[in-house]
């Protein structure tokens, strides 16, 4: 494929039909724990998305340099250390140099250390680009654009969910289904919905 | 606050549930249910890394420094997970390829670093280790039963055999992302039903009072910090 349709089909799948929540399930405790205000849901996904391209940024060389072909069995423990170490450093750089970005979205940095999402896509990055096919340039272009685009759908999983919930507060539910569960009904349709898109981007 | 070691091992089954009643590792309990199949074997994967990473965290509690635990139970996770995770490629590669990037992603699983921080690291190597037993066979219960449903419902087989497949038409939502987020809704109700029969208290919310992370949650004002006030 062409570089340029690749990573438009990166985009419209990180987006649209291979969401990261509503399709992968990856990152649902921010998803369902996170999302009551629209303001919050939307800082938290700014910060998961600044911490997946970082964390692509730095793990996708070192598994192109170092860890392939030998070492691969090391990727888990290599990977999560790795992003550890980055969000750390990111929470410092953040404090000491740039207050106000602090201030915005230093309380979500340490969650998102544990965060399935960001592990997740560091390793689809690995699995879903065909190492042998395309030049270390190229990957890296794909990779970077997939953690954005995952990042952005992301976001809009949130955003969107988190509109929904403002709504679903005032309904009248029976009391068993009360919270979790008709979040999770709702979670459901939301993700009926993007089944719709399926197949675009090819 | 002294257990006895049966209640220990029990607690992790029903009483507090890591799915249905902690309401923790809620991403490999969606992803992966398609198949009662898939169910059984990321519960025993995750079982295993639960019980080894308990025992380890118990036996060097006193070791591991307060202000660098988080970063050294991760470590000692991920470490297990990468063991199992070679030990199902060689052995199983079938489920290997079911549970794809699910099976790494144990190392995030809050279920194993919550107990890793609630329970490991203030009990002593044997309340641990039944600890994660009993917590992981509640995990795998609860995986099992909604693969099952899912399987069910959205292929009409159990275990690959054929149940209503040739019967009726399979509805294939059930096996589509939709399908988890609903079983998984229904599931929860189901056992907040039960509970509220039993006079227990029921789950309204995410699992934040068992999460690792709570604290900085709770500065993100969002529904922990009412969790909290619940209580």
């Amino acid at each position: 494929m062409k570089t340029t349709t690749m990573i438009v089909s990166i985009i419209l799948a990180g987006l649209l039909t291979n969401n990261m929540v509503l399709s992968k399930f990856l990152g649902i405790c921010p998803f369902l724990g996170v999302s009551k205000k629209v303001n919050t849901a939307f800082s938290m996904s700014i910060a998961v998305t600044l911490v997946m391209i970082i964390a692509t940024a730095v793990t996708y060389p070192i598994f192109y340099f170092l860890l392939r072909p030998d070492f691969e069995y090391l990727e888990t423990v290599v990977f999560i250390l790795v992003i550890a170490a980055i969000v750390q450093f990111i929470e410092i750089f953040l404090k000491k140099y740039i207050k106000p970005i602090y201030n915005a979205l230093g309380i979500y940095l340490p969650l998102i250390t544990t965060n399935c999402a960001v592990l997740g896509i560091t390793m689809l990055n690995v699995t879903d680009f065909d190492v042998n096919a395309y030049s270390f340039g190229k990957l890296y272009l794909f990779s970077l654009t997939n953690a954005l685009s995952a990042g952005l759908g992301f976001m809009l999983a949130m955003v969107l969910f988190a509109g929904i919930r403002q709504r679903l507060e005032t309904a009248d539910v029976p009391e068993f289904m009360k919270g979790l569960p008709i979040t999770l009904v709702a979670a459901a349709l939301c993700s009926l919905s993007f089944l719709g898109f399926a197949g675009i981007g090819g | 606050m002294k257990q006895s070691k049966w209640n220990v091992f029990t607690n992790g089954l029903l009483r507090e549930n890591p799915t249905l009643r902690l309401v923790l590792g809620t991403c490999p309990t969606l992803a992966v249910t398609t198949a009662a199949k898939n169910g059984v074997g990321m519960g025993i994967a995750a079982t295993i890394v639960l019980v080894c990473s308990n025992a380890v965290i118990s036996l060097l509690r006193n070791v591991i420094p307060e202000k660098v635990r988080i970063p050294a139970f991760i470590t000692i996770i991920a470490g297990f997970v990468s063991v199992v995770q070679m030990l199902v490629k060689a052995f199983l590669p079938t489920i290997d390829t079911a549970l794809g990037i699910y099976l790494p992603l144990i190392v995030v699983n809050c279920i194993i670093l919550a107990r890793a921080e609630m329970f490991a690291s203030k009990n002593s190597f044997v309340p641990s280790v039944l600890d994660g037993l009993g917590m992981g066979i509640g995990f795998t219960a609860v995986l099992t039963l909604m693969g099952a449903i899912r399987e069910f419902l959205g292929a009409g087989t159990l275990f690959s055999l054929p149940i209503t497949a040739k019967v009726i038409d399979p509805m294939i939502i059930f096996l589509l992302p939709p399908g988890g987020f609903f079983v998984f809704g229904m599931l929860v109700a189901a056992s907040n039903a039960i509970a509220k029969r039993r006079g227990k208290p029921i789950v309204e919310k995410m699992g934040c009072e068992n999460c690792p992370a709570k604290d900085s949650c709770e500065n993100a004002g969002n529904g922990c910090d009412e969790a909290k006030e619940a209580e």
